[in-house]
């Protein structure tokens, strides 16, 4: 994105120059091996993970240190949601789930450290994230299920001249899970660091009234801090809700 | 002649870009008309709304997928058009 040449001339705003992939070392192009900024970051977000994770919980202290109750305060979390919401069952799951929170969540964070690249922004990285869940959820529950899997497609709670039209809705529905799943959380990453910078373009024409942007941005990073939250929530819940299509109990 | 068609493209482009996102206004009238409701639910039962957060947030997502898929297009329009 936003690769094109600007204008000298004008408002400076540039506001997708920050998620533009660069290389680290050199500026040959970029193959899959190229170690570039995407790569830093997620690569911090998975020491991130492991610091909070691992090494927090190394040492097991009954009366935990302060860094092993936030680990087990997410562990919590994150096992209690699987167990609402995906079933009992699902709770074989409960590492792929919660894997995919701390990541997701950690570099939602990392994102919003100024100067930061945030990797979830970026729909290349969600999507991958999202098709994982969605192969995951079609192949086990094909698996467990077998053809009664597609009985989910088949509503038969609705009347029978109705089923053929939900079944397809249905059908559809299912296949652009994935895309939902990963733009959600892609779009929302992108356009509040979009907003965020559009407010510093502002800051910096508008000479003493340029107080006015500078507290804006400040109110939009202490939301853009619930949205990093709530959408990493919001992936996991989702992660969770499709889960029990393929797991649970067809009539929850 | 040409320079000309493509600046009307690149006209076209922007306005259809601009156009799409109006369907985040969509998307801004079902997740506020989800909160309300479950506040309106919440405030009729404040015992019962913890264990309704997580279908509150369920909710929300896919009230607002919809509306992303026009933000959607109108990235596309602006990027990959």
């Amino acid at each position: 994105m936003a690769t094109e040449e600007h204008a000298a001339e004008g408002l400076q705003i540039h506001p997708m120059d920050q998620f533009v992939v660069k290389p680290l070392f050199g500026d040959g192009p970029i193959e899959f091996y190229t170690f570039t900024n995407v790569t830093l970051w997620m690569g911090i977000a998975v020491l991130a993970v492991l610091a909070l994770m691992v090494l927090s919980t190394s040492r097991r202290a009954i009366v935990p240190s302060r860094s092993q109750s936030v680990a087990e305060v997410f562990y919590g979390f994150i096992h209690k949601m699987v167990d609402d919401v995906a079933g009992h069952e699902g709770l074989k799951f409960f590492p792929y789930v919660m894997t995919l929170f701390m990541f997701v969540f950690l570099s939602n964070m990392l994102g919003l450290i100024p100067m930061s690249f945030s990797t979830t922004s970026h729909i290349a990285v969600t999507a991958v994230l999202a098709a994982m869940v969605f192969l995951t959820v079609t192949l086990v529950g094909l698996y467990r299920k077998g053809f009664g899997f597609l009985g989910m497609f088949w509503v038969s709670s609705a009347p029978m001249i109705l089923r053929p039209v939900l079944a397809l809705i249905e059908v559809i529905s299912y296949f652009v899970r994935p895309l939902s799943h990963s733009i959600r959380l892609g779009g929302n990453l992108m356009a509040g660091h979009a907003v965020i910078k559009v407010f510093a373009g502002f800051a910096g024409v508008m000479g003493v009234a340029s107080v006015v942007p500078i507290a804006a941005i400040t109110a939009i990073y202490g939301l853009e801090l619930l949205v990093a939250a709530v959408q990493a929530y919001v992936f996991t819940i989702l992660t969770c809700v499709y889960l029990r299509d393929a797991v649970g109990d067809a009539h929850h | 002649m040409e320079a000309e068609v493509a600046q009307f493209a690149l006209m076209g482009k922007y306005i259809g870009a601009g156009l799409a996102t109006m369907g985040l206004g969509g998307a801004g009238i079902g997740v506020g008309h989800i909160a309300g409701n479950f506040l309106s639910g919440a405030l009729r039962n404040p015992s019962a709304a913890p264990g309704q957060m997580a279908n509150l947030f369920v909710g929300i997502a896919f009230a607002e997928a919809l509306g992303i898929f026009s933000f959607l297009i109108a990235l596309l329009l602006m990027f990959a058009v």
